[in-house]
This record gives structure tokens, C-alpha cells and sequence, in this order.
């Protein structure tokens, strides 16, 4: 790489993605970008924060680390625990409690995502201007839209709340089962309504379908790239959010391992060091640091399971495989129509299981033969979650390693960055803000959580800053500024 | 000149992270704010603000914000909420003004808002404790917003 002319341009915060982050873009001395990378302050300290705690208080305690998935951190806690206190399979009531909890969240989630922080730029386009890029936009233009997305997002709100105690940082998952059941009352005030979820559900899978399709010559050409892609499958390989075994597939769709016990995961993936991130790099052992790398969440769910097991879902995920000819879907861009596919999936689940009377059971909780060692996979809304701890003769945690969905897509979000920046960047003389956007929306796709940072009023402003060879700051500009008192 | 009309039905919302130092001083008020007031007015504590709370705070003629901040002055600042132009936007750092303005966007209600800030110093650390010196600015600011309703 030629550095004696380079320059780096930095963006710092990225708006609309969940936290904050920062991209660093390479330009060499003809203005051609060389490398992008993205920077994420990811949650160091925690591993250590959690140690000594007693097994018990872990998965209310490990939600501290996000809110926006702390239903995902609460459950894979909870079953890695599970594994500590000797259970294998909890009770029917236990688990499909657990389910429905994640079956809200991974809706909610998804539905936040794609209504509220995607749909401004896949409504407007790339290039609108930033004042008309923002869900207050899409509430002027498509009110009716933006109205059922909040109201979507609270229905999930409400099936946690029923299943985990609270909206935020529940607590009812624990090691061994669950602390309550649902009651009647609580069955049919969700019934009443999921009727209605699941017709919008459906409504925004046509919608994202349709932009796929119509602005197809947008989505190919917008880091679009080969990579491996991995998932939990069921058995029979349907998709399961919850449990199951790993899949992993390569950018052909060949199987590079298949119901991998996740227990033994540490033989099949490992994680990269760079010096320039504080985000580790994993990757599939069996292919190397340089090839291993893969992509998880919504588009590789779509991409490694064989069938959905609700039928409006599985339709769509069928028309999804067509649509890519039955090889992996690689357009980033394809991660909203998948990611909306799930929520409708997730919809059907809710209410599969608002039917079920095992919800009314009462047998919580089991208890086994004591381990030392509990490791826990689950497929949170951005993709698949590992927690792994270990627990002394007193019941406290002496090892903790979390490996988070936007760390396994770490190497994909750095292609994706680096894939618009050369081609949205490079040779220009001015960085303006729809160039500077393009980046925004290749990572938001992934929905990367960076939201371990506090968010206290004053923080960061979004800033870029150029600096020449020198270092020498010769250029910047603010783009989005926290208002605070 | 700041006037909080305890007449007008009210929601207090505080919010941050308790895992995260001084940036628990939201909910940390919200907790200490409900043990020593028996006022009718609706307590709610949440890691964030969420795009629905424009619909919560839709049943309100009132709404207060509280938050901890880094750089407000100390003890804390209570600042009215007027008409804005907010449209910074991410699930995470929603602020009160985006979703004040999210309410009035959606269902035309603009309650009457205020921000309380309240001056944290340390927020880097996993560690579920307010500084002493964060913690004697959250007993002022409570005291404070206790006055204001008469509580």
C-alpha cells in the first residue's frame, strides 16, 4: 500500500446502527481507496465484570450489556446454565415459555430495524438528502407504515413482558427452566391481536420483496460478495431460533460442517486478533484465517436452513431461494427481505404457541447432575449468540467468553465497508454526505450491535475528519449532533 | 424560568444503564423517586427510550425526562422541551426531543417536556454503582423534582 500521500477519512459515530462505531477510510495519494475499516468499541471488561458473580444471578446480570437484545444474552445464559446444573432438556412449559420470549424479541427487533432505521433509505434512496432520510419522513409519506411498525414493535414488547417479567432486563429464565408460566389472561390479550401481527408481518415481507425485485440492479451492485454462511438448524434442518445444531455453509452452498454440536465449538471456529480493532475476527478453523470467515444472522438463516416450519414463512422463504436460483443469496441488501421473513416466522410461532396449552403448565424447573463447564448457542436477532462460562465448586463464574452475533460478521462488515467505499469514494476530491450514507446503510444491514457504549446526553457528534500524509487535519464535518442541555 | 405544573397528568421516564456506572442515574432516580413519594404521577424506568414510548407518552399531558449527562453543569439542569427539529434517529440514542417529536409526528400530541440532566462523572467501567459525587447530585435532583410536585 503506497503511503506517502495517503490520507484517512473517519466517520465517527455511524447514525441509525445500533451504539456508535467509526469507520476509517484509506485513501492512497490518487484519491483511490486502498481499505475501509470498521471500528467498534466492543464490550472489553465484561468477561472480567461477570467473574465471581454466582451462576444464579449470570443471566439477569448479563443484560446489562445491551438493550437492545437483552432477551438474547438472557436466554443464552440461561442455557448455558442449563448445561451447568445438569439439564438437557427442560420441562415442555420451561421451554416453550423461553421460545415465546424469543419469538417477541427477534420480532420486535427485527421490526425496529427494518421500520424505523432501514426503511428511510430503501423509501427515499441512497442519495436522498439526510433531511429526508429519517423515519419522520416515512411518517409524513407512508404514516400507515410507520404507525404499524411502532405498533409491531410493541406487541414484541408485550410478549416479553408477558413471558420475562419486564419489558427490559427480565428475569425469568433460569438455570433449569423458568419462574413462571403464562396465565390466561395474559394468553388472550396476545391472541387478540396476533392475527393482525401476522397479516403486517406478511405485508412487510412483500414490501422488502418487492424493492429487492424492482431495484434489483441496486442490490447486486451494492457489496454484493461470496462468503461462507452459518446458522443453527433443527434436526430435520428447519430453521430454529432457540436450539439446535450448527450449520455451515460455503459461498456454493456446500456443507462445511453440519449439526456441529455447539458444546464443541472451540474445535471448529476461532477468533483473530487485529491490532487495529477491538472486535476479534473469527473463523472456521477447517478453512483458514484468510477464507474461514462467514456471514451469520437473517441471510445466512435464509441461506443454511432447509425449510421453515410455518407455512406463510416457508412460502416466502421458498420464493427467497428461487428468486437467488437456490445458491446462497449474497447482496447484503438481501438481509432486510430475509430479516423480514423471520418476523413473519416469528409471528406464526407466537401464535402456534399462544395455542398451546403447555404455557399453562406448571412443572418449571429440573435439576441435574452439577457440571463445571456451560456453553449456550441461540440465534439472536442479528445472528447466532455463544456464551460460555465456567463455574467453581461455589457456584461462581472463574471464565466467561461471549462471542456476539456482530463479532462473527466483523470480517463481512468490513468487505461490505470496503466494497462501497471503492466504489462510492474512490477518485472523488469531495466526501459528501450521500457517499458517506452508502457506508452507513452497507453496515447497517447487518444490524450490528455496538450499543455498549453509554449513550449519557453530550455524547459524540457524528464527525469526518480527513487528515493528510502528515496527520494534518485539512478537512471535517458534523453531520448529526446530540442535542443536550 | 422552568415551571413544572404538578396539576397536569404526569410521566416521569428515566433511563440509562445501572451496568454502566453513573449512566444508571436515570433509572436510579426513577427507583429512589418511587420509595419516597406516594404522588399519582406514572414512574417509568427503561435502559432507553424506545419508539414506543410515543405512544405511552401519548396519555400524558406531561412528560420529564431524566438522564444522566456528562457534561451538563453540576448539581443537574432542567430544560423545557420546546418545538424541534430533532430527526437524529437510532434505536439506542433516541433522544427525549426525537421522540417528543415522533409523538407530535404520529398522533399530533405535544405534551408539555423537560429534560433533567443530571451530572454524572463516570461511565467507562462494567460496574453497577453511582459515584458519591453522582449520587449526592441525584439526591438534589430528586429533592428538586419532589418540590416541584408538591410530592
Amino acid at each position: 500500500m503506497t503511503t506517502s500521500k495517503a490520507r484517512v477519512l473517519e466517520i465517527s459515530p455511524i447514525t441509525r446502527v445500533e451504539g456508535h462505531g467509526k469507520v476509517t477510510v484509506h485513501l492512497d495519494e490518487h484519491n483511490q481507496v486502498s481499505e475501509a475499516r470498521l471500528h467498534i468499541v466492543e464490550f472489553r471488561g465484561f468477561e472480567r465484570f461477570i467473574q465471581g458473580r454466582l451462576l444464579w444471578e449470570v443471566p439477569v446480570i448479563v443484560q446489562r450489556l445491551c438493550g437492545i437484545c437483552p432477551v438474547s444474552h438472557h436466554l443464552a445464559a440461561a442455557k448455558a446454565m442449563d448445561m451447568i446444573v445438569g439439564v438437557d432438556q427442560l420441562t415442555p412449559t420451561a421451554e416453550k415459555m423461553r421460545r415465546l420470549m424469543h419469538y417477541g424479541q427477534i420480532l420486535q427487533s427485527n421490526v425496529l430495524h427494518f421500520f424505523h432505521l432501514s426503511s428511510p433509505d430503501l423509501l427515499f434512496g441512497f442519495s436522498a438528502p439526510a433531511e429526508k432520510r429519517n423515519i419522520f419522513e416515512v411518517i409524513k409519506a407512508f404514516p400507515d407504515l410507520a404507525k404499524q411498525g411502532i405498533l409491531m414493535r410493541k406487541y414484541g414488547q408485550e410478549v416479553i413482558q408477558a413471558t420475562a417479567g419486564k419489558k427490559i432486563h427480565g428475569n425469568t429464565a433460569v438455570p433449569g427452566g423458568i419462574n413462571k408460566n403464562l396465565s390466561i389472561e395474559e394468553r388472550d390479550a396476545l391472541l387478540k391481536d396476533i392475527d393482525q401481527i401476522i397479516q403486517w408481518s406478511e405485508d412487510a415481507v412483500n414490501l422488502t420483496q418487492n424493492y429487492t425485485q424492482e431495484n434489483l440492479g441496486v442490490v447486486k451492485g451494492f457489496a454484493n460478495f461470496d462468503s461462507s454462511h452459518m446458522s443453527l438448524v433443527r434436526a430435520d434442518g428447519a430453521m430454529d431460533l432457540y436450539d439446535g445444531k450448527l450449520r455451515a455453509i460455503n459461498a456454493q452452498g456446500l456443507p462445511i460442517f453440519d449439526h456441529m454440536d455447539y458444546r464443541q465449538f472451540d474445535n471448529y471456529i476461532m477468533e483473530e486478533v487485529k491490532p487495529w480493532s477491538y472486535m476479534k475476527f473469527p473463523f472456521i478453523r477447517s478453512q483458514g484465517k484468510e477464507d474461514g470467515w462467514y456471514r451469520v444472522g437473517p441471510l445466512a438463516r435464509m441461506n443454511t436452513v432447509d425449510f421453515i416450519d410455518t407455512p406463510l414463512a416457508n412460502k416466502h422463504h421458498q420464493l427467497f431461494k428461487a428468486f437467488f436460483g437456490n445458491k446462497p443469496a449474497q447482496m447484503t441488501l438481501a438481509y432486510h427481505w430475509a430479516r423480514m421473513i423471520e418476523v413473519l416466522h416469528c409471528a406464526e410461532m407466537i401464535k402456534v404457541l399462544l395455542l398451546d396449552t403447555d404455557l399453562q403448565g406448571t412443572d418449571l424447573l429440573l435439576k441435574g447432575e452439577r457440571r463445571e463447564e456451560g456453553i449456550s448457542v441461540i440465534e439472536a436477532p442479528r445472528g447466532s449468540l455463544f456464551h460460555h462460562y465456567k463455574v467453581n465448586e461455589n457456584d461462581q463464574v472463574t471464565y466467561c467468553n461471549l462471542i456476539v452475533s456482530t463479532t462473527h460478521n466483523n470480517t463481512a462488515m468490513n468487505m461490505a465497508v470496503t466494497d462501497v467505499a471503492k466504489t462510492y469514494l474512490s477518485g472523488q476530491k469531495k466526501i459528501t454526505e450521500a457517499m458517506l450514507n452508502h457506508i452507513e446503510i452497507a453496515i447497517r444491514a447487518y444490524d450490528p450491535c455496538l450499543s455498549c457504549a453509554t449513550h449519557a446526553l453530550g455524547q459524540m457528534p457524528l464527525k469526518v475528519e480527513i487528515y493528510d500524509a502528515d496527520e494534518k487535519l485539512i478537512d471535517s464535518a458534523s453531520q448529526f449532533v446530540s442535542k443536550h442541555p | 424560568m422552568n415551571a413544572i405544573d404538578p396539576s397536569l397528568s404526569s410521566i416521569i421516564i428515566g433511563y440509562g444503564n445501572p451496568g454502566r456506572q453513573d449512566d444508571g442515574l436515570g433509572p436510579a432516580f426513577i427507583d429512589s423517586f418511587q420509595s419516597k413519594t406516594n404522588h399519582t404521577i406514572k414512574l417509568q424506568s427503561n435502559y432507553q427510550l424506545t419508539v414506543e414510548d410515543a405512544l405511552e407518552i401519548g396519555n400524558y399531558e406531561q412528560v420529564i425526562f431524566v438522564d444522566a449527562s456528562i457534561d451538563c453543569q453540576a448539581p443537574f439542569l432542567l430544560e423545557e422541551i420546546s418545538e424541534t427539529n430533532d430527526t437524529g434517529f437510532g434505536s439506542h440514542s433516541l433522544t427525549p426531543q426525537a421522540l417528543i417529536q415522533l409523538s407530535n409526528t404520529l398522533y399530533q400530541h405535544f405534551p408539555k417536556s423537560y429534560i433533567l440532566a443530571i451530572r454524572g462523572y463516570e461511565f467507562d467501567q462494567f460496574e453497577e454503582k453511582i459515584s458519591d459525587t453522582a449520587n449526592e447530585n441525584l439526591n438534589l435532583a430528586i429533592h428538586y423534582l419532589m418540590s416541584q410536585f408538591n410530592a
